[in-house]
């Protein structure tokens, strides 16, 4: 008893830096009575810990054992600290009775690398493949993937889990030469290239086919480290377009480095979380991902880096003044959700609404536009553009007094998605 | 001025809708009749639940309203906001008046507030589908207690239900004293007595719960405190996803 409450401390612990926490985007249904669902659409946050990251699924590792000895990891061998292990049943138990008393949507499982990749991947997918057939379990199953397992191992993995993830860890080759000398990308690349045409191979054979397994419903996403190898945001945004669109990953995380060795390479131990510049690379993602941005719009030679000041969408109105203002009662959707101020949401309400008739300044702010920053790059109703003649840099100092301001009020960095 | 009273069930609503049409009444404010208070020199009259004529205004609706605006219309009911049969009344005007597509009319100020509504009361669907905390009992009965800001139980039995087909289980509204439970073929809806020792709250009380449940919520809360990040530390955050009021019947903040 006590023995199971010190190995989830410990490999609760080794696994918290790992970002992935989605449980969204799978399809498994409950259809023979069993246990769990995991819903197509919105994933379910569950809790959230002090550091305001949700809790939606027990991410713990199998063991903190590895063979490797990457540097900005916990688990890396030279790291002198309490090792353990997770039996598969010991797994399995914690899920299904975190599952049933609604703490979780379900089981993220990870694993530094013992004896080799493919003993530690057969041991994750003895855990899912228990959960499954064992317990008849629908809830949300991420593995991770281990680079260098066999290819029937991975097979299998798709086969019971919901999403499967290999992390880049480190955007660049130079960073991963550098921190990680043991791993080299290509072999990372190895097993999302595969996976990705198993799922091009199954998806053409249900098209013919009526009996075709589920096969990791939710895709695979990645994870890269930020801020610990004096990479470019351009050089990472670039990275995870690259992948979006050759594997066509669901999601690809932004994990900000946080110190955690006195290794010269790093960071030092006591240097801030980059929280800020996290944020605004998910952000550039989100742009990315539903507002038809292309990266080098974002991210140039010019501007490396996106700006920590303003929000990724601001600062790119900003620089292309020349595209505004927009008439929110004529243009086109897309030309809209470029409009900094007006989310996703209030586009499809102004399309929707504008057919009924004119919309005016009321109008938009009810509907949950932010003017305050949507009127310097809109017309509507009510006539022109509120300040036509102002520079880039005068809307900037503006919108910049405002929330600063907030900012004194709240004490606090504003970790948001706009 | 005339105020008409119903019992306060979603029939007793459109039941008294179906009045003001037939009697052509337009000054009239309809009002839940265990919320109401009676002015000085207001006229009251009760109006009883007809269903059959509920069901003719929900007919009507359902030939003009998607499932989705139907729903929308039914959540504000459940948000139990004191004169908000004002609105309710006012979008279903202007849905019979109106013609192809009045839902997506967010310029009229009824159909952008049911919108806005609906959309409060399904977070706080929402959430309550992340916070029931279930406790294992001696009977093998998962029992919650929860408390929402809007009546929800009746959206989240669904949920519940799907996620949770082979235990039973039990969601218990302390502020509304009803609950739904699960008996592994139906929901249905309950209402318990507490006697006075006895307080749900706490696993350690009473002979209720089963040997393994203090294990399982001591396994969680360790969990919670190892997967937070102290570098990262954002109470305020924290804060604005999990608002205080629902503490209580979270494990993981009760205990810490
Ligand atoms: S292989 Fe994975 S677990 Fe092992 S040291 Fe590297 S990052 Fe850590």
């Amino acid at each position: 008893m006590e023995r199971i409450q010190e190995k989830l401390a410990i490999l609760a612990d080794a696994a918290k830096y790992d970002a992935s926490c989605a449980s969204s985007g799978s399809n498994r249904k409950n259809e023979s009575k069993g246990l769990g669902n995991a819903h197509p659409g919105m994933g379910i946050c569950h809790s959230y810990t002090a550091d305001g990251r949700c809790v939606s699924l027990l991410k713990i590792l199998l063991t903190n054992v590895c063979i490797y000895d990457c540097a900005y990891c916990v688990s890396r061998r030279s790291n002198d600290i309490k090792r353990a292990a997770f039996t598969v049943q010991e797994v399995v138990d914690l899920t299904i009775n975190f599952y049933r008393r609604n703490y979780i949507e379900g089981l993220f499982l990870s694993s530094g690398i013992f004896k080799d990749p493919d003993y530690t991947m057969e041991r994750l997918v003895r855990v899912a493949r228990k959960l499954r057939t064992e317990h008849n379990f629908n809830g949300y199953i991420h593995l991770k993937a281990i680079p260098g397992a066999s290819d029937e191992l991975m097979q299998e993995a798709g086969l019971y889990a919901d999403r499967l993830s290999v992390n880049l860890e480190l955007p660049t080759e130079a960073g991963l030469k550098l921190l990680a000398p043991e791993k080299n990308r290509p072999a990372m690349v190895k097993p999302i290239r595969f996976l990705q045409s198993e799922i091009i191979r199954l998806e053409d054979e249900r098209k013919v086919l009526k009996t075709v397994p589920t096969f990791m419903p939710a895709g695979q996403s990645t994870q890269v480290i930020v801020g610990a190898a004096g990479e470019s945001d351009m050089e990472i945004m670039h990275l995870a377009s690259r992948f979006y669109k050759q594997f066509q990953l669901k999601r690809v995380y932004y994990s900000g480095y946080v110190p955690i060795s006195n290794d010269t390479r790093l960071p030092a131990l006591h240097s801030q979380v980059p929280l800020m510049r996290e944020n605004r690379l998910y952000q550039a993602d989100w742009l990315l991902r539903f507002y038809g941005f292309e990266p080098h719009e974002l991210l140039n030679e010019g501007h490396p880096n996106l700006d920590t000041d303003v929000d990724p969408k601001l600062s790119w109105a900003l620089r292309n003044l020349n595209s505004f203002p927009v008439d929110i009662n004529k243009a086109d959707k897309m030309l809209i959700a470029r409009v900094p101020g007006i989310g996703m949401e209030s586009v499809r309400k102004i399309c929707s609404a504008r057919m009924h008739g004119q919309l005016g300044w009321d109008q938009l702010k009810q509907m949950g536009v932010q003017l305050n920053k949507a009127r310097y790059f809109i017309t509507c109703k009510a006539g022109a553009l509120e300040r036509r003649d102002l520079t880039s840099e005068q809307i900037r100092q503006q919108l910049l007094a405002q929330s600063h301001s907030k900012w004194i009020k709240a004490h606090s960095p504003q970790l948001q998605l706009f | 001025m005339t105020t008409w009273l119903y019992d306060g069930s979603f029939d007793g609503f459109l039941s008294a809708v179906f009045d003001l049409y037939w009697q052509k009444k337009t000054d009239v404010t309809i009002r839940k009749e265990q919320d109401h208070v009676k002015g000085l020199f207001e006229n009251v009259i009760f109006m009883p639940t007809i269903m059959a004529n509920a069901d003719r205004v929900w007919a009507g609706l359902s030939k003009k309203l998607t499932e989705e605006s139907l729903q929308q219309l039914f959540c504000c009911y459940l948000s139990e906001l004191p004169g908000e049969e004002d609105h309710m009344v006012g979008f279903i005007r202007h849905v019979f008046a109106g013609g192809e597509g009045v839902t997506g009319d967010f310029g009229n100020k009824y159909v952008l507030h049911v919108a806005q509504l609906a959309r409060k009361v399904h977070r706080e669907k929402h959430r309550m589908e992340a916070f029931v905390r279930f406790q294992l009992t001696k009977d093998q009965i998962y029992y919650s207690l929860v408390s929402p800001d809007y009546n929800v139980l009746p959206l989240i039995a669904r949920h519940f239900k799907e996620r949770y087909a082979d235990q039973y289980w039990i969601i218990y509204d302390e502020r509304r004293r009803y609950g739904i439970y699960y008996n592994l073929d139906k929901v249905e809806t309950i209402r318990l007595q507490f006697n006075a020792e006895y307080d749900p709250h706490y696993h350690t009380t009473g002979n209720v719960w089963a040997p393994e449940e203090e294990l399982y919520q001591r396994l969680w809360n360790t969990y919670f405190k190892e997967a937070n990040i102290a570098g990262r530390r954002n109470p305020r955050l924290q804060l604005q996803h999990m608002p205080r009021r629902y503490w209580k019947y979270l494990t993981e903040m009760r205990l810490g």
